[in-house]
Parts: C-alpha cells; sequence; structure tokens
C-alpha cells in the first residue's frame, strides 16, 4: 500500500474542562470514502474541525499529528495553514441552511473560493458556471445571481460541495452532509459525491451517525464513542461482525421490518460527560457485558480480524474463546392481531387545509397554500397508523387538523361517529382528552420553568380530572412509572433530563388524560438512533397494554416497516398511496413509493442497491402542479398525468393508490 | 418591489397621523388655549379677536381640513410673537440643527465602529473591557450634564472652544460631542453584539474553510451581515438624538430647532410650537424610512419577500 494520504495520530483535543477528542488515530488512503460513525456528542464533529484547525474559540487541540502527504497540519503556521484549507483539504457542513453567507450571491461566494486559491482572474467566472454545471445545479447563470434564501436545501448543499470542490482538493470532509435533507435528496447528494470521487480521485472523510448512510457509501470506517475511536474496519467485516459491544448494540437498535414484533435492542444511559477522566472502559455503565476489569482498566486495542481492530476487555486473550457466543436473543413480543377489522376509531375524509397567502399593504389574499388537500384517513382501535412524506408534505398539519389544533378548511373528522370539525372550543372539550399529541421537539414543547410533575398535571387540571395539586403530582409520578422513568423526577425542572428523557416526560403528559388516539409527530427524529429505540419500544408497549391508537407522523421508512400495521404515503398534500404496512412498503405501486423507498440507504453493504432516484425537489404546495403532483419528478410520467389528479384506485381491498398506470389491475 | 412599495405606503399613513396629531396637539392642551396664550387677565375682546384670528372659533373638522390645505402650501401660519411666518422661522432653524445632528452622528459612527469592532475582536481581553467601560460610562452621564462640564474644561479652563452661540466650525465641536456621546456608547455596545453574534454563525465558518483569512471573514462577510441590525438600531436612535438636541441646543444657545421648541413654547407661541414639532416628527420620520428603504436595499431575504 502507498503511502497514505491522511495520517491522524493520538489527536486529543479540549473545549475548556471537556476533553472531547482523545487519542484519535485514522489513516485514509488517496480516493477512499472512509466514514467516522457514531451518535451525537461523541466527538466526531469536533475531530473534523481539529484537522481543518478551526475549532471554536474554547477549543484547543492539546496533542497528537494530523500528518497530510506527511506534512504535520498542525506544525504549520496559521497562514501556512490557510493555504490548505480549501485548496487541499475542503470540508462541508451540516447545516446547509446556515452554512452560506445570506448577503452574498451564490456565483460570488463560489468565486471567492476560487479566487483564493487559483488565482488566474480572468477565467473565475467561466469556472463558477463551470462547478455549478458539475454539483448538477440547473440553470447555473441564473442560480450564480441568486442569493441562498431563493435555493433550496438541496442546493444549498451542492453549492456547499461546489465552493468545496473550488480548489481541487485530495480531501474532503464533510460532516453530516445529508443529516438535515430529505432522503431523496440525501441519495442525490450522496451520488453526486460519488461521482465527483470518482472523477477526481477525491479522498472523503465521511462523518454520520446514519449506519445505512455508511453501509452504502464508505469502504471503511471508524466507530467514535465518547471522545474516543472504539472500532476500525472495512465497511463489509464491520457489518458481517461488528466486534465492539457499541457497535452491535447500534446495529441492532435499528428498527427494520425484520424486527417487527419484536423489542429493539434500546441502549441504557448517554453517552458519559467528557469532563472527567476515564479509568476503566468508557462504555461500561451502559455495556450489557462489562466485567469487572471494565470498570478499573483501560480497554486495550486487539485485532478481531485483518485491519478490524476493536478496544474492549471481550477480546483480551484468555476471554476471546467466550467473546464470540451470541448475544441472547431478544425477546420475541407477542403480536396481538388487534383491531384489524374493527369500526374505525377515527375517520378522516377528504380533508383540506388551506393557508392563504397575503401580500402588500392591504394583506390582500393572492393565493393558497394547500398544505393538505384531499386526505382521508382510518384509524382503527389499537392500531397503528403512520403517515409519511418528505418535508413540507403536509404530515404535521394534517395532524394538527385532524385534532382540531387547526381549523380544516374542508373535509370530515368523524370520531366514534362524531364530526370533530367545525366544533366549538367548549365543544371539542369532551372529545380533548381522548385525542392527545406528542412533538417532534420535546424542548419547544414544555415550559421550562414548570415542575416536570406540573407539566404532566397540566392537562388533568386543565380538563377537571384531578382537582388538587398534591392528587396531580401523585398521578403524575406513576406515569412517570409508567414510561420508565423514577416518580421522583415531579419535583425536577424539564431541562435537567436528556432528549429521550424528555420525550418520556411528554408521552406521559399525553397519557395523562388516559386517551384513546395519540398523533405522535415524528416524536423519534430528534433523537439517536439507541435513544430512538427505547421510545419505539415505550410506544410499543403501551399500545399493546392500554389499546392505544397511534397516528404516527414520520418521515422514516424503517421506523415504518418497524412501528406501523397500515401506512399512506403523502406527497404535497395529497395521499398518493396508502394500505397495509406489508402491502405499501414490500409492493410499493406508486412510483413516488417506490422512489422514496429506493433512497432509503440500508445499513447492509451486501443488500441490492436499487437505482431509482428522483431529479430535483419537491415544488412548493402554494403552486402544486397540475393533475397528478408527482408528473414533473415522476419517471414514468407521461402526458396524460399532468391532465388530471388520479382517482385513487384498489390493488386490493386495503390497498390503494393514486396513479394513471395501476390502472388496468384495479 | 412590493416591499419597497408597501414601506412607502406606511410612511404615508404614519406622515398623516403626525400632521393630524399635530393638528389636535392646540386642542389636547387642557384649558383655553387662548387664554394660556394672553395670559391671565386678558380682556375678553382680546381673547375673541386671537380665537377668531385662529379659527379656533369655527368647527374643529373645517380647522382640520384648513389646517391640511395649509400644510399643502406650506403654510404653517403666524408665529404670534414675532409674527412672521413659522415656516419662515423654521427655515432658518433647521439648518444648524441638521449641521448638528449631522455631526454628532458623524462623530458618533467613527468612534463607535472600530470601537465595537475591535471589543468583538478582543473579547474578554483588555480592549474590550475599556472600550465597554467607557460605553457604558457614555450611556450613563446626561447631556444636561456632560454639556456645562465639557464648556468648564474646554472653554473656561482650556479656551479651546467658544463657549457658546454658532460661530465657526470650532462652535459645533463641544453641542457635537455632547450630543453623540450617548448614540456612540449605544452603538459601540450594539456593533460589539452583533458581529459577535455573527462571528459564530456557520457562514462564518465556512469562510474560513475555503482559506479565507481574518480580513477578508471580517469585511466581506461578517461585518457585512453585522450592519444590518445595527442600521435598525441607528434609525430608532435618531429619535433620542432629536430629543438630545432640545437639551444640548439649550445649553449651547445653539440656534435650531430644539431651542426653538423651548423659546416658543416659553413664549406660548402657539402656532410656533405646533410647527416645530411638526418638522421633528416629520424629521424622525424620514430617517427611519430611509434605514428602512436602506436596509431592504442590504438584505436579499427581505427585498424578495
Ligand atoms: N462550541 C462548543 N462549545 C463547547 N462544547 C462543545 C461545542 N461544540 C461541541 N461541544 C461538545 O463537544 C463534544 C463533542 O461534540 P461533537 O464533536 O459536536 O460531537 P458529534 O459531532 O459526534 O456529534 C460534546 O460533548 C459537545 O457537547
Ligand atoms: S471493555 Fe467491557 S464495558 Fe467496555 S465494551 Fe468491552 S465489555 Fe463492554
Ligand atoms: S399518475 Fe403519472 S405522473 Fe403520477 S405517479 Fe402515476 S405515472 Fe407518475
Ligand atoms: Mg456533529
Amino acid at each position: 500500500m502507498s503511502a497514505p494520504l491522511l495520517e491522524v495520530e493520538g489527536l486529543s483535543t479540549t473545549i475548556g474542562a471537556a476533553r472531547v477528542v482523545d487519542g484519535v488515530r485514522l489513516e485514509l488512503a488517496r480516493g477512499e470514502t472512509f466514514a467516522l460513525l457514531g451518535e451525537s456528542g461523541c466527538g466526531k464533529s469536533m475531530t473534523a474541525l481539529s484537522l481543518m484547525r478551526l475549532l471554536p474559540p474554547a477549543g484547543r487541540i492539546e496533542a497528537g499529528a494530523v500528518r497530510l502527504d506527511g506534512v504535520d497540519l498542525l506544525r504549520l503556521s496559521e497562514a501556512e495553514m490557510r493555504r490548505v484549507r480549501g485548496a487541499r483539504l475542503a470540508m462541508i457542513f451540516q447545516e446547509p441552511q446556515t452554512s452560506l453567507n445570506p448577503v452574498m450571491r451564490i456565483g460570488a461566494q463560489i468565486a471567492e473560493a476560487v479566487r483564493l486559491h487559483a488565482g488566474a482572474a480572468a477565467a473565475v467566472d467561466a469556472r463558477v458556471l463551470e462547478l455549478l454545471r458539475a454539483v448538477g445545479i440547473p440553470d447555473p447563470e441564473r442560480r450564480a445571481r441568486e442569493y441562498p434564501h431563493q435555493l433550496s436545501g438541496g442546493m444549498k448543499q451542492r453549492v456547499m460541495i461546489a465552493m468545496a470542490l473550488a480548489g481541487d482538493p485530495e480531501l474532503l470532509i464533510a460532516d453530516e452532509p445529508t443529516t438535515a435533507l430529505d432522503v431523496t435528496i440525501q441519495a442525490q447528494v450522496l451520488g453526486l459525491l460519488k461521482t465527483l470521487q470518482q472523477q477526481s480521485g477525491l479522498a472523503v472523510l465521511l462523518i454520520t451517525h446514519d449506519l445505512g448512510v455508511v453501509a452504502e457509501t464508505a469502504e471503511r470506517l471508524a466507530v467514535m464513542y465518547a471522545g474516543e475511536i472504539v472500532e476500525t474496519a472495512t465497511t463489509a467485516a464491520f457489518f458481517a461482525a461488528p466486534a465492539h459491544p457499541y457497535s452491535r448494540m447500534l446495529l441492532e437498535s435499528l428498527p427494520t421490518a425484520d424486527k417487527r414484533g419484536a423489542r429493539l435492542a434500546a441502549i441504557p444511559g448517554r453517552v458519559p460527560p467528557l469532563d472527567r477522566a476515564f479509568t476503566g472502559c468508557r462504555f461500561v455503565e451502559r455495556c450489557p457485558r462489562a466485567l469487572a476489569r471494565c470498570v478499573e482498566q483501560l480497554p486495550p486495542w486487539h485485532e478481531a480480524g485483518a485491519g478490524h481492530w476493536v478496544r474492549c476487555h471481550l477480546w483480551d486473550a484468555d476471554l476471546v474463546d467466550t467473546a464470540t457466543v451470541a448475544e441472547p436473543a431478544v425477546a420475541e413480543g407477542e403480536q396481538v392481531p388487534v383491531g384489524e377489522d374493527a369500526a374505525p376509531l377515527l375517520e378522516v375524509a377528504d380533508l383540506k387545509v388551506h393557508f392563504p397567502i397575503h401580500r402588500g399593504v392591504l394583506r390582500r389574499v393572492v393565493g393558497q397554500v394547500r398544505a393538505v388537500d384531499g386526505v382521508s384517513l382510518r384509524l382503527r382501535p389499537g392500531r397503528t397508523l403512520a403517515l409519511v412524506g418528505e418535508s413540507g408534505c403536509g404530515k404535521t398539519t394534517a395532524g394538527k387538523a385532524l385534532l382540531q389544533l387547526i381549523a380544516p378548511t374542508a373535509g370530515s373528522i368523524r370520531y366514534q361517529g362524531h364530526e370533530l370539525a367545525g366544533l366549538s372550543h367548549r365543544r371539542m372539550r369532551r372529545f380533548r382528552k381522548d385525542l392527545q399529541i406528542i412533538f417532534q421537539d420535546p424542548h419547544a414543547s414544555m415550559n421550562p420553568r414548570m415542575l416536570v410533575g406540573d407539566v404532566i398535571g397540566e392537562g388533568l387540571q386543565a380538563l377537571g380530572l384531578a382537582r388538587t395539586r398534591p392528587e396531580r403530582l401523585r398521578r403524575a409520578a406513576e406515569l412517570l412509572e409508567l414510561v420508565g422513568m423514577p416518580g421522583a423526577a415531579v419535583e425536577r425542572y424539564p431541562h435537567e433530563f436528556s432528549g429521550g428523557q424528555r420525550q418520556r416526560i411528554c408521552i406521559a403528559r399525553a397519557l395523562a388524560v388516559d386517551p384513546r388516539v395519540i398523533v405522535c409527530d415524528e416524536p423519534t427524529s430528534a433523537l439517536d438512533v439507541s435513544v430512538q429505540a427505547q421510545i419505539l419500544n415505550l410506544l410499543k408497549d403501551l399500545q399493546a397494554r392500554l389499546g392505544l391508537s397511534y397516528l404516527f407522523i414520520t418521515h422514516d421508512l424503517s421506523v415504518v416497516a418497524y412501528l406501523a400495521h397500515e401506512v399512506a404515503v403523502m406527497y404535497l398534500g395529497r395521499v398518493v398511496e396508502q394500505g397495509r404496512v406489508e402491502e405499501v412498503l414490500e409492493r410499493p405501486r406508486h412510483p413516488y413509493t417506490r422512489a422514496l423507498l429506493s433512497a432509503v440507504p440500508v445499513a447492509d453493504p451486501r443488500a441490492e442497491r436499487r437505482t431509482l432516484r428522483l431529479e430535483g425537489d419537491m415544488p412548493s404546495p402554494s403552486a402544486p402542479p397540475p393533475g397528478c403532483h408527482f408528473h414533473p419528478r415522476c419517471p414514468e410520467a407521461r402526458p396524460e398525468c399532468a391532465l388530471a389528479y388520479p382517482e385513487g384506485r384498489a390493488v386490493s381491498a386495503t390497498h390503494r393508490v393514486h396513479c394513471i398506470l395501476v390502472e388496468a389491475e384495479g | 418591489m412590493g416591499a419597497l412599495l408597501g414601506r412607502l405606503g406606511e410612511a404615508a399613513a404614519s406622515l398623516l397621523g403626525v400632521c393630524t396629531l399635530v393638528f389636535l396637539l392646540i386642542h389636547l392642551v387642557p384649558g383655553d388655549p387662548v387664554a394660556a396664550m394672553l395670559g391671565e387677565g386678558a380682556r375678553a375682546v382680546d381673547q375673541a379677536e386671537l380665537r377668531a384670528a385662529l379659527g379656533l372659533d369655527r368647527p374643529l373638522w373645517t380647522q382640520y381640513l384648513d389646517y391640511l390645505g395649509g400644510l399643502a402650501r406650506l403654510d404653517l401660519g403666524v408665529s404670534l410673537h414675532s409674527g412672521r411666518a413659522v415656516t419662515a422661522l423654521l427655515a432658518e432653524r433647521a439648518g444648524p440643527t441638521l449641521e448638528l445632528a449631522v455631526a454628532a452622528l458623524a462623530l458618533a459612527v467613527v468612534v463607535a465602529l472600530p470601537l465595537g469592532v475591535l471589543a468583538a475582536l478582543h473579547q474578554g481581553g483588555w480592549i474590550d473591557r475599556v472600550a465597554m467601560g467607557f460605553s457604558m460610562l457614555g450611556a450613563a452621564i446626561p447631556n444636561f450634564w456632560l454639556g456645562p462640564l465639557l464648556i468648564l474644561v474646554c472653554s473656561l479652563w482650556l479656551g479651546w472652544t467658544p463657549v457658546s452661540g454658532r460661530d465657526g466650525p470650532l462652535s459645533l465641536l463641544l453641542p457635537a460631542l455632547t450630543l453623540g456621546t450617548g448614540l456612540a456608547a449605544v452603538l459601540a455596545r450594539m456593533v460589539r453584539s452583533s458581529l459577535l453574534e455573527v462571528l459564530g454563525e456557520d457562514y462564518v465558518r465556512t469562510a474560513r474553510a475555503k482559506g479565507a483569512g481574518p480580513a477578508r471573514v471580517l469585511w466581506r462577510h461578517a461585518l457585512r451581515n453585522a450592519w444590518l441590525p445595527v442600521l435598525t438600531l441607528l434609525g430608532l436612535q435618531f429619535g433620542a438624538l432629536l430629543g438630545g438636541a432640545v437639551i444640548t441646543e439649550t445649553v449651547f444657545a445653539w440656534p435650531g430647532l430644539g431651542s426653538l421648541v423651548v423659546e416658543s413654547i416659553q413664549a406660548r407661541d402657539y402656532p410656533l410650537v405646533q410647527g416645530a414639532v411638526l418638522v421633528i416628527a416629520l424629521a424622525y420620520l424620514v430617517v427611519n424610512t430611509l434605514t428602512d428603504l436602506l436596509y431592504l436595499a442590504l438584505d436579499p431575504r427581505i427585498r424578495s419577500r
């Protein structure tokens, strides 16, 4: 093997008192894609910023070497380092929304990068257009004159990539480059990175928490935990036999279709704070296989296979034979086929929510955002209906309209036969108790100055279910136990808890009034996979124990596959396909559902790569395309598609699709 | 474009509002304005005569229409005290006030911008602490205290500048300093905090990741964004500047609108008070409209809304 392009050795970085990167060692070959994997807060970004020497003000690199082509970047002067940044070593970031200068034109921002490294002033404009074309931005002349806010998130990330390529770097560090993007856009951006890499021999250090993305893109990887690398291997070897307990549990905590009916292997607890010294293994508090020595001795590196290294005592010579013994199988959950044919608890017909667009001094209405445009759903008792779609397709609005938190423009919502649409606040109160909601962001949905017990008791008080505070607190404590938290937490404030615990508190709050239906709006999207697994397990248990019905709003198809019974796929305000989960996910009929499914990265490098990739962005719901909303992006569109919205066609008694191609079998 | 028209429409509406308020001013004074103008013990005939001269004996809405008509012809009536046209008096006094306001503003900007930028770049260092110490002091000292202090030191002890009046560029120095200090203090703080916030933004990190040096990052990326909130503040602070002008002009016997307001109130010269208040309110309106338009020009996000 020729000399590596990048060699990182013993890199340690502190931020204040916290050692956020500790003794990191990495090697990247030319043209290689190397993934740095781990949950949030494990020090991945800080490692990347240390390589760039762009740490936040309190950050300091304490020790180590970062050799690019043999030259130690940590020994360069700041002026010399500036000639490396953007020229040999470029970086793109997680948030394309905030990473571009809002008051500078796109073209000027790219031109700046070109000028900084190329010089040759005459050709700058041509080079900018060439770069925009290379990253697949249509109409580059016009786009170059636009400002960042005029571009979609995917376009902005393309611009970031164009800027990173301006100096012809040898290594691109991509820190969660697609985490903020929808799956179909993520597939575009990852595909673009791969193409560029093949063309130019660029090496990529890809930072991600997404095992699927790793499996699909990287050749080798390292797993980071609490500031340290705990395992490194080729992607194939890693997914075939992950060696570190943390790695295994990460994989097992992923929700997938084949784990339906089983509990997910959630990792208890959370990443330890990094401002203390570790005497033993950092994972010891959460490791189900921890040994006595794990508390006292730092685990050494062991070779688990060719080029496969792991830092764990289970691989110590005296133990290695038992180390490979399989984990205890996860308990099969009882699968109760409840409610399959029961009468629907909640029936939504042709629900529409249009928001007026106001313009000018007189605030005249100049148009309508058709956020929800004719959605029909049925939720049966004890079952989970998933509403899935990309951001902006109207999922959340539909969920809120269903609970009358937003007044629907048209349509009917019948709960146990009672029409809810248009009910006055007072008449709705009767049903509030039965219909609850939990949100994506557990921070924003709780008053930070209220004690947890009062947060949970709020609904009880509002609906007059528990009149005295001691009574409410007692009930709140019971509910906390029900969601797997100590009852004593009633006396504390929400900010004292982690994201996963806060989501539990939100669930307890929803449960307080003993509801029948809970609308769950992306309840796990802000959480790491291991914590997501805890919450999904909890929701499943509660459903089995209390017979709850969930309307589960999500963009994540693997969660749908794991958790839901029925699914409705939304695109631009309409449901394009709905049915039982097996039908829709295994035999999708609508081209959009197919594209969505094929865009989801699968955490298995041996899985066959589906190549259906959507072009372009989702259009604005204020000017939806005529006919089938999907036709401008549909790979199978024909002229008739633009004429009329396709009627729902039944593929089976439970499976309906809105696409003209399905007609023949109707 | 829509945003531009919207902003101009708003300005027109506020203009009418201001004119109406100023008109009502005379009717809102408790008691009989005519009695107040002529003082106690005036004869009933004189009162009636003045009332008729001012048109106060006619219905309110005809008075209002007359007043608006007068405004359209730039006729604000006649000063009771000197008998001269109010507009002519205002025109005489507007120049010096404009001169003072511009000088104070220029002084504030020239001092505050570098101070705020330096403080932000050396956050927590001694430059920052000294700059913010000065800023705290500047904001705390009232004009009626700073003015006399400056006169005492610069004019009476050192003899560098004239004590008062408007006579040559040197006489402008102390009033401008008095008026500009408070603004400079607020501005320096704002520049500092705005720049600090922008320096922590992702796009600044992007610029550094491109290989841009500190000067380029500051000028091309950070400052261009940091100006925006400062600009809004500047527009709003202009009101405080005009308020300060009333006191400062009186302290330095500066022949501007501010001292005119004080003089006319003392003389109970109602048409003149009305005219002066109107002009000051208009100036405030114009400056704020201009800053908003400038904001529109500088921030593409708002422009396209
Ligand atoms: N600007 C900052 N100031 C202080 N601490 C930070 C800052 N950014 C990140 N950290 C801390 O550094 C640690 C590692 O963070 P990070 O590298 O962002 O993790 P990852 O990228 O793996 O999610 C975390 O404990 C985080 O709280
Ligand atoms: S060293 Fe011990 S605690 Fe750490 S991962 Fe291995 S078995 Fe678990
Ligand atoms: S109706 Fe036409 S455009 Fe719409 S999904 Fe079917 S084939 Fe594609
Ligand atoms: Mg990160």
